[in-house]
């Protein structure tokens, strides 16, 4: 395998992962056919979609406060919260693109579920507690506790923002394709059919209709993916040994289905990757919101907790199914376009997982796990609408805008506008960027999560030293060169913007743009020598103890 | 008055025994759960022969799989391990010093 193929597998395989980018990822899955109607899985979905819409009325009633809207009160268990964080995390791609990536390179899929899993402890160890005792609404609570509230806020939104958009446009375009795939749907109506969902879930029932919306996902992928993992794995009689040598007798590839193949034969673009998904999970608004919906740090840490034994669970049943389709699907010609065996699948790559569950379900199953994967979009598409609706309302408005000046009911209601407009931001562009390779979108995502707002979020609350001065320069010094990187590098470079060569050789900005942030916040900070500065180093041992105890944090309303 | 709150905590010597106990214990983990997943990582881009070696004589199944598994529920252990005892002895410490500093 050249590194020219090795990288377009990274591009993909990051899309795959984080998004629906997923049908659109590569140039072989770009134009998925329009099936026909799947009328099982539209009532599924519509039964799906009445419940949610009821528990959006009785959200509406009980969001009174700018609190209720952002936070739901801080009145959510920490168990609920698990499985909110778990729902907002699991989309429809890591599902779907995890099980393809098994079922066609074995081991290498593994790789990639244990990546998505791992920035989870570093939350729970380092940061949980600090999160819940400083912050009220977002993450810009924190970075802005003792700096210049206007300036670190500015910027703050702006990483958060770029973080949502990139990641909403690949959500809408994988809705699209998917759902036209699933459904047999038109890409356009798709679209607008979440993006409209997607509104009315934000506008009118806030963070408590998100919540369940994100609860009810969940437990449906969880128990649809276990059922189907263990429909499928009865086959083999519980035996992995077994379901691994049917596996290699019935790929093409055989043996080297259980080995490390190309993936990571570059160190790197490894690491980079590695780093990326570990601190770029740490930086991303809608997970980093999640954190202010609990009312302490004992369920902030409780609800990590659940959401690790989630995710972790949900990728080993993943991995199963994808293993375990290598044999059911792949010797089955009826899932192969025209019947040949070891052709093209129906519906592409990322068809495994459906075709395995039509395989060991009927069309029953097939329609249960469509409508989930519908669910799942909605759900990340709503908390992600949430976190960039609260960067604009919380932080812009009522902090730089108004200076601290404007009413809950004015926030509110800016807040409600915001996502209006981000629905519609994100529906014309998911219809604008239908034909278009959308994977480095989520690349991107997460290298400004991992650059612009983990360092600076961390700084904050670990480092004395940190001033405004350095928490400016080390946002844009690390979103710059986020964004810099995976311009010039293929994703872009060559594969959207069709020059001829890179002119960076790595997709992968984290091993880059994360020392360079952390540099530029280090030098700003010691290079200030104002008196603002000085008061911001004193604050920090007020601010310090606060973190710690949790004395004088936001408290929770009675729900 | 806030700022009295948070000057009789800072007096107060079980806060430094807490804040020291519980971020050498986060400090820790995370080290250890860095060295499980980057390990692993490594020897995927360094070690790919030793991994696809087969786990037993016979066996298609390669060491690098039950491995990999391994890092998932290491880490669902490592992550157990943390907020069990913050949320226990931790947690029972913070509220005794939260308790002192508001007493008087």
């Amino acid at each position: 395998m050249s590194s020219q193929s090795i990288r377009n597998i990274f591009g993909l395989t990051l899309g795959l992962l984080a998004t629906g980018g997923v049908l659109a990822a590569g140039a072989d899955l770009g134009n998925t056919t329009k099936q026909a109607t799947n009328w099982v899985a539209i009532a599924m979905f519509v039964a799906f979609v009445l419940v949610t819409l009821g528990i959006t009325r009785w959200a509406a009633m009980k969001t009174k406060t700018a609190a209720d809207f952002y936070t739901a009160g801080g009145g959510i268990t920490g168990f609920q919260n698990g499985l909110a964080i778990a729902g907002d995390y699991m989309s429809a791609a890591s599902f779907l693109g995890i099980s393809g990536l098994v079922f066609a390179n074995g081991f290498d899929g593994l790789i990639f579920s244990i990546g998505w899993l791992v920035g989870w402890p570093v939350i729970t160890f380092l940061m949980a507690e600090r999160l819940r005792n400083l912050g009220k609404f977002t993450f810009a609570d924190i970075t802005s506790y003792r700096l210049d509230q206007r300036q670190v806020r500015t910027i703050a939104a702006i990483g958060s923002l770029t973080v949502v958009v990139f990641y909403l446009i690949a959500q809408m375009v994988g809705a699209g394709q998917l759902i036209k795939l699933l459904f047999g749907l038109e890409y356009w109506i798709a679209v607008v059919i979440v993006g409209v969902l997607m509104v009315i879930y934000v506008t009118f029932g806030g963070m408590i209709a998100t919540t369940w919306v994100q609860i009810i996902k969940a437990c449906l992928l969880l128990g649809g993916g276990t059922l189907v993992m263990l429909l499928a794995f009865s086959q083999f009689g519980f035996s992995l040994e077994k379901l691994a040598s049917q596996a290699v007798a019935n790929s093409k590839k055989g043996l080297a289905l259980m080995a490390p193949g190309a993936f990571l034969s570059d160190p790197v673009t490894a690491v980079s990757l590695s780093l990326g998904l570990m601190f770029g999970t740490a930086g991303l608004p809608h997970i980093l919101m999640r954190f202010f919906t609990v009312p302490n740090a004992k369920e902030a840490r409780k609800s990590v907790f659940i959401a690790t034994l989630c995710v972790g669970f949900f990728f080993t049943v993943v991995a199963i199914m994808g293993l375990s389709a290598i044999t059911i699907v792949g010797t089955n010609p009826q899932y192969f376009e025209g019947g040949t065996l070891g052709g093209k699948l129906i519906g592409g790559n990322n068809m495994p997982a459906m075709h395995l569950a039509h395989a060991v379900g009927g069309n029953l199953m097939l329609g249960f796990l469509s409508a989930v994967a519908f669910a799942t979009i909605l759900a990340v598409v709503s908390g992600l609408a949430l976190a960039g609706a609260s960067a604009i309302s919380h932080d812009l408005y009522a902090n730089v805008i108004r200076r601290g000046q404007a009413t809950e009911a004015e926030e509110v209601r800016v807040s409600k506008s915001s996502s209006l407009v981000l629905g519609v931001v994100a529906v014309l562009l998911g219809i604008a960027f239908e034909k278009q390779n959308v994977a480095f979108m989520v690349g991107l995502a997460f290298g400004v999560a991992a650059s612009c707002n983990f360092p600076v979020l961390i700084l904050s609350m670990y480092w004395k030293g940190l001033t405004t001065r350095g928490a400016i320069w080390g946002s844009i010094a690390g979103l710059v060169s986020a964004v810099l990187i995976v311009v010039l590098s293929k994703a872009v470079w060559v594969t959207v913007l069709g020059n001829e060569k890179p002119l960076f050789p790595y997709e992968q900005p984290a091993i880059f743009s994360m020392p360079i942030a952390f540099f530029a916040a280090w030098l700003g900070s010691v290079m200030d020598g104002s008196v603002r500065a000085t008061k911001e180093k004193e604050a920090f041992e007020d601010q310090y103890v606060r973190a710690q105890t949790g004395f004088g944090a936001a408290g929770a309303a009675a729900h | 008055m806030s700022e009295d709150v948070v000057a009789r905590i800072e007096a107060n010597p079980k806060y430094h025994d807490l804040v020291h106990k519980r971020n050498s214990f986060g400090y820790i983990l995370s080290v250890l759960m860095i060295i499980a997943y980057y390990g692993y990582i490594l020897l995927i881009a360094f070690n790919k022969e030793w991994l696809a070696g087969k786990l037993g004589a016979g066996m298609v199944t390669s060491i690098g799989i039950p491995l990999g598994v391994g890092v998932i529920i290491f880490t669902i252990i490592l992550t157990n391990i943390y907020v069990r005892r913050a949320n226990t002895e931790f947690d029972d410490m913070n509220a005794e010093i939260l308790r002192e500093a508001n007493k008087r």
